[in-house]
């Protein structure tokens, strides 16, 4: 650096990369020099094993005899174990029982691990799994909702939450209408498969390396597999090649088959999985069927709904009650319902057990709103922003379905705002006149808002923990229960422990997030992770900072008042003093420089036997508008321009925002168009990677994004430094671009009729919902 | 044995299982971890490395490959280029644009889109840094977590930057392109094996090749290997012994004989997109659109035509134009046209010891039109629901001949012979295209699978007729017709 005169005095500055800087990643350059180690990229121990699964061929069946004698003899294969080899508990549900580790007798889902190989090499394990013969005697599956429902099989009962006499509200509106929708499922996709390493400790536990959202969920369930004390199992996350839900959960089924592997043979094992196998074996975004009735005035302004969702939880309950709950949740999206009833429904099939995804349930419970909204509008020659804006949540209008009180009206503005700065009305004209002389493409533009509530709905998982060290040259680790999956939470925890310490960045470790440092933390899930891990660091930080400024206001004999932190100093009465030098005046006066952290997200309450309370500390905000383009003649489309306006509070890190927006509504995008899940009739997966499974890529990102956060926007809830949550919310912007093409399908009968789309919106169902349009102007010619 | 340089030093491979990819050698036998598998199956990118095969002058032209489904074997008298040449901060101008924009979240994907990108840094070609080219360079890496728009954007700063390793011992040296060639000392016997065990053979001369596919005629042939490491991949079978066709001089390039254009059976789709897009304006945007650019790297149309898949994207066009299909074999050469080669799904005509040679293009002649119609799930990267390929002769406004095949409506790729019917010697109008149409649906009874329904294909296969109706017609000419001209 540059050296300044000594003459001039240095300028007034902060130190580097604060909150609210954009700093990059913290492992920038590891990612993109390939240095960045991945559980399959760790240093391999001696004598590593390799482990894989035999799973089941049939969707609901008794395992009548299983010959894994093959499996054994297979060169290489040094243990196969089943269900009778598992020492301790058999079952690894997360929540409710109902997950087998190995199938014990009874399978429920092609796909489901029935026994386990460990071998000297990853294919010949592989290999191995696929020896064994297995008779079945099949059973009656249900594979779809729709036969779960009319069966009535569902993993947890029914829920409903009501406000007022929607029934009444309903008979005497002026206007109702009825719909009902498909919105299908999504698969991860996180680039890295999961994956985990475990090694045999010297005491009878096992050390995890794992790329799991939730290393504490590992380590509970590791422990009891093996049946032990919580204490003989420790698990470290260093980085997940993304996780998006698909590693809150899936991650600890591997890492309990690795530990009975590692148990059985003495030796370490590496266990991860191949793209099809992951894809077969680990749940899914839950698809729904939804289903709307709804009462409005002729302004289109809601009097009434009653509303049903029932999501495809597959054969066990892992999540899905809170995935539900949380479908219920958002029904209303960012709309008064008035009188409104909400039923949610956990519909059991014999398919692999849906889980957490990016939105939890939040984002099939706003589809069947925006669906209403663009079908009043298409009823009352409306737009359908009139339709939107009219029925946004405001002051006086502001109760939810379930009772919590909407107490930050940003939306109205933020509409308002992207509506000006996307030019829309203007926008609307063109395209009108562009559809009406094209022969075959048509244009469709949407702008919807998100309004989506922050907090874990499961109250307990609303805490945090962190430990701060500062090392004797100044340096400082910081430790706490989130994880990194590429969210950018080390650099936002970082950014937040150098403010409350105002010195610069690079001085700041974070290290891998470990069970023995701290314990018992919740899932990096429901957008949670700098909210409450940002909280816990700081408050390690201000009892260290408190205890720094106590020793120097004693040690250089100043009021405490006249000790302050600025900019890599410490401001001591008349004095400044290097950083470092403080931290070593303290460790020589014996002062502790370590502290741990704790946070527990105050005001939250919900009752789920009345359906009513404040499960959310805020709600985030988000508002998006699309512009789409369809090919009339095999329904292709693309996205030719998105405008977002998202809410982060006051940001941590713009940028990394900004990142989490872009990446979510592109995600959310694929989710409504081109990522399709195909099961056969026997419940069997056929689009097990990527050459069938379509996640949006270069070409499918708008030409033309243009994604702004609100200014100066603080959070109005004491969370860290009023940052707002940014992880989930940005996915629902996505559902402006399936509105932009039922828009644009629209076009072709003068916006007078919406044909139903489900979802995903692939160019076929585009060109379905076309064909319906075309059936449907043949039909009034008829008339007329 | 096989020799190729990695990272600037030299490797010799004898002993070793040619089932195995470079992604496995690199990470399981180098433990060189930077090359990421993400899928395994071609489709992803995280493997994403750079290959540099020397052209006739010696130069190496560098091309991103996908190692996952990249045999080992094919690396001979190569230079192997993977994300461990750029370790030396501060990088190479794509990794400091990379970090700058935000490009990485999860960094899973990133060696891959580093990868990329730095080849196409180093293509030299012209227009580098255009938004076409940084896409086309992208349209094989997937990224989960950014959304895309950052990785452009460093794209788009990094191509502009010039850059070269600073000296010759840098890892990424062998990026410079005058360079000398690597000198691959074996002419013959080249190849790997383990005793008792799979076989790969890579014989360099036509000779050599006639004379391994006589004595071996249960060997599997392989070029780039796109699909049939697939079997190794996913199906996770050992194939037992494989000839590789990639290094037969007379099996590789374009050239015009007559009235003909004639593409050697192992060129890639990277070598003659340009040739035949010349000749044939309507090959650009569907060989734009045909997997990714790492597939075009390495897949070839004698691969394309050979595994006879119904979805295919060669083969129609291909047949529209009346194309000839070449063999080689032990009675020598055998020519015949290309639709009478595919005999039902997944089998053609191609008998014992003979393998493709080369597929023979006629040239435009006045008054005939070509339409190449891909439709896709997806955009970029993504397999056929239907491709549709027409040939017209109009004489006026009359249609004197034509030719129509799709793809991804039968079991092999085929002629719509009633519609054909239908449409010769009528004028091309609506109504004759309306005949045609409904004539369709005796030509064809296409399947339901996980990418489209059969009605769908059926509906969508009319409307491409229509679509071609429609672009003929002289008031629609500078109108866009399909969604991919708003790039």
């Amino acid at each position: 650096m540059r050296k300044l005169p000594l003459n001039v005095p240095v300028p007034a500055r902060n130190a580097r990369g604060l909150a609210g800087a954009s700093a990059i990643h913290e492992s920038a350059w590891k990612h993109v020099s390939g240095q960045a180690r991945y559980i399959d990229d760790l240093p391999e121990p001696e004598s590593l094993l390799h482990a894989a699964v035999g799973h089941s061929d049939q969707a609901h069946a008794r395992i009548v005899s299983m010959d894994l004698s093959e499996v054994s003899a297979y060169p290489g294969v040094v243990a196969v174990i089943t269900a009778a080899d598992v020492p301790g508990h058999l079952d690894i549900g997360p929540v409710f029982p109902g997950d087998p580790v190995l199938a014990d007798g009874l399978v429920e889902h092609i796909g489901q691990p029935i026994f386990a190989v460990a071998a000297t090499s990853h294919l010949a394990a592989r290999k191995a799994a696929r020896l064994a013969k297995v008779e079945y005697a099949t059973m009656e599956a249900a594979i779809t909702v729709d036969q779960a429902l009319e069966k009535q099989l569902f993993v947890r009962p029914s829920q409903t939450q009501q406000r007022g006499d929607p029934d009444d509200a309903l008979a005497r509106a002026p206007h109702r209408l009825r719909g009902e929708q498909y919105v299908g499922g999504q698969e991860h996709f996180y680039l890295e498969g999961q994956a985990c390493l475990v090694e045999p400790t010297e005491d009878r536990g096992v050390f995890v390396h794992t790329s799991s959202q939730h290393p504490s969920e590992v380590q509970k369930l590791v422990a009891e597999v093996l049946g032990l004390p919580i204490h003989e199992v420790q698990a470290e996350v260093r980085r997940m090649g993304g996780g998006f839900g698909g590693k809150e959960t899936q991650a600890a089924p591997l890492a309990c088959v690795a530990a009975l592997l590692a148990r059985a043979t003495g030796r370490p094992v590496k266990y991860r999985l191949a793209r099809a196998d992951d894809m077969i074996q680990t749940g899914k975004r839950h698809d729904f069927y939804n289903k709307y009735d709804i009462g409005f005035d002729g302004n289109g302004l809601i009097h009434g709904a009653d509303i049903m969702v029932a999501g495809r939880c597959g054969y066990s309950p892992d999540l899905s009650d809170a995935i539900v709950d949380r479908a219920m949740f958002h029904a209303d999206n960012a709309y008064f319902l008035d009188q409104a009833r909400v039923t949610g429904h956990r519909c059991k099939t014999h398919t692999v057990s849906n889980t957490a995804f990016r939105g939890f349930g939040g984002p099939q419970g706003m589809m069947v709103i925006e669906q209403a909204m663009d079908d009043i509008a298409s009823y009352l020659g409306r737009d359908p922003l009139d339709i939107r804006k009219l029925n946004l949540y405001r002051p006086g209008r502001d109760v939810t379905h379930y009772g919590q009180t909407v107490e930050q009206h940003l939306l109205p503005e933020m509409v308002d705002s992207l509506e000006a700065s996307s030019d829309y009305r203007q926008r609307r004209q063109d395209i009108i006149d562009f559809n009406r002389s094209s022969p075959v493409l048509k244009r469709g533009m949407a702008l919807t808002p998100v309004k989506f509530g922050i907090s874990f709905t499961a109250k307990h998982l609303n805490q945090a923990g962190a430990l701060v060290h500062i090392y004797t040259d100044g340096s400082i680790e910081v430790n706490h229960g989130g994880t990194e999956m590429g969210q950018g939470l080390y650099i936002k925890v970082a950014q937040v422990v150098a403010s409350a310490f105002q010195v610069d960045l690079d001085r700041i470790k974070v290290s891998a997030t470990r069970t023995d440092k701290v314990p018992n933390t919740s899932p990096t899930a429901a957008s949670s992770g700098s909210d409450l891990n940002g909280m816990a660091a700081l408050d390690a930080c201000e009892k260290i900072r408190a205890r720094l400024t106590a020793f120097a206001a004693h040690h250089w004999s100043v009021p405490a008042e006249q000790v302050s932190f600025v900019n890599n100093q410490v401001v001591i009465g008349s004095k400044s003093l290097p950083w470092a030098d403080v931290i070593r005046a303290a460790y020589m006066n014996r002062i502790s420089l370590s502290s741990s952290g704790f946070y527990a997200t105050p005001k939250i309450h919900y009752d789920p036997a009345t359906g009513t309370g404040r499960p959310f500390l805020y709600y985030a905000n988000g508002v998006a508008c699309s512009e789409v383009l369809i090919d009339t003649f095999t329904g292709e489309y693309r996205v030719l321009r998105t405008d977002i306006l998202q809410d982060a509070g006051r940001s941590l890190n713009p940028e990394i925002d900004i990142g989490q927006i872009e990446g979510g509504f592109i995600q959310g995008m694929g989710w409504l168009t081109t990522e399709e899940l195909v099961y056969s009739d026997e419940g069997r997966l056929l689009t097990t990677g990527p050459a069938t499974y379509k996640i949006p890529a270069v070409s499918d990102c708008p030409p033309d994004l243009r994604v702004a956060l609100v200014p100066e926007s603080p959070n109005r809830e004491a969370t860290v430094f009023h940052s707002k949550a940014v992880g989930e919310p940005p996915l629902m912007l996505g559902i402006a671009v399936w509105s932009a093409l039922r828009n644009a399908v629209a076009s072709l009968t003068d916006y007078r009729y919406s044909p139903r789309l489900d979802t995903p919106a692939t160019p076929e169902r585009v060109l379905a919902a076309v064909s319906a349009s075309q059936r449907w102007l043949d039909d009034q010619q008829e008339h007329a | 044995m096989i020799e190729f340089v990695l990272n600037g030093r030299p490797q010799k491979l004898d002993q070793v299982d040619p089932n195995l990819s470079i992604l496995e050698w690199l990470r399981t036998k180098m433990r060189l971890t930077g090359t990421k598998e993400g899928c395994a199956s071609g489709d992803c990118g995280a493997c994403t490395v750079i290959i540099g095969t020397p052209d006739q002058s010696g130069k190496f032209q560098h091309e991103a490959v996908n190692s996952c489904i990249s045999l080992i074997g094919s690396l001979h008298g190569k230079q192997l280029i993977t994300i461990e040449a750029f370790r030396q901060e501060p990088g190479h101008p794509v990794q400091q644009t990379m970090m700058e924009q935000h490009g990485a979240q999860c960094g899973f994907c990133t060696p891959g889109i580093v990868m990329s990108l730095v080849a196409l840094h180093a293509s030299g070609q012209p227009d580098a840094s255009s938004e076409r080219a940084i896409l086309e360079a992208l349209s094989g890496n997937l990224c989960r977590c950014t959304g895309y728009r950052p990785i452009v954007a460093a794209g788009r700063e990094a191509l502009v930057q010039a850059w070269s390793p600073d000296d010759e011992t840098h890892p990424a040296a062998c990026l410079v392109q005058e360079k000398r060639a690597l000198e691959a000392t074996l002419s013959t016997g080249v190849g790997l094996s383990l005793p008792d065990g799979p076989r790969y053979d890579a014989p360099q001369t036509l000779d050599e090749l006639r004379k391994l596919r006589g004595r071996f005629p249960e060997a599997r042939l392989i070029a780039g290997g796109t699909d049939l490491a697939l079997e190794i991949t996913q199906q996770l079978k050992t194939l037992e012994h494989m000839i590789s066709v990639e290094r037969i001089p007379e099996l590789s390039g374009c050239r015009v004989e007559g009235d003909e254009l004639v593409i050697g059976a192992a060129t890639t789709y990277r070598r003659f997109h340009r040739p035949i897009s010349d000749r044939w304006p309507a090959f650009d945007g569907m060989l734009s659109r045909l997997g990714s650019l790492q597939i075009r790297n390495r897949g070839t149309v004698g691969g394309n035509i050979g595994n006879a898949s119904p979805i295919g994207d060669m083969p129609p066009p291909l047949i529209a134009l009346g194309a000839t299909l070449v063999l080689d074999g032990p009675d020598g050469e055998r020519r015949l046209p290309l639709e009478a080669f595919f005999l039902g799904y997944r089998k053609t005509d191609l008998q014992p010891g003979e393998f493709i040679h080369s597929v023979r293009v006629p040239m435009a002649q006045p008054g005939q039109r070509l339409f190449i119609y891909k439709v896709s799930k997806r955009l970029d990267d993504d397999i056929s629901a239907v491709l549709g390929a027409f040939q017209l002769t109009l004489d006026g406004n009359e249609v004197v001949a034509c030719r129509l095949a799709f793809g991804g409506m039968a079991a092999t790729p085929a002629r719509a012979l009633a519609a054909e019917t239908a449409l010769c010697g009528q004028p091309w109008t609506e109504a004759s295209v309306a005949r045609a149409i409904a004539a369709l649906a005796s030509d064809f009874q296409p399947l339901s699978d996980v990418r489209a329904s059969a009605g769908y294909r059926l509906q969508v296969a009319g409307n491409l007729l229509r679509r071609a109706l429609l672009a003929s017609d002289p008031r629609h000419n500078d109108e866009p017709m399909l969604v991919t001209d708003y790039a």
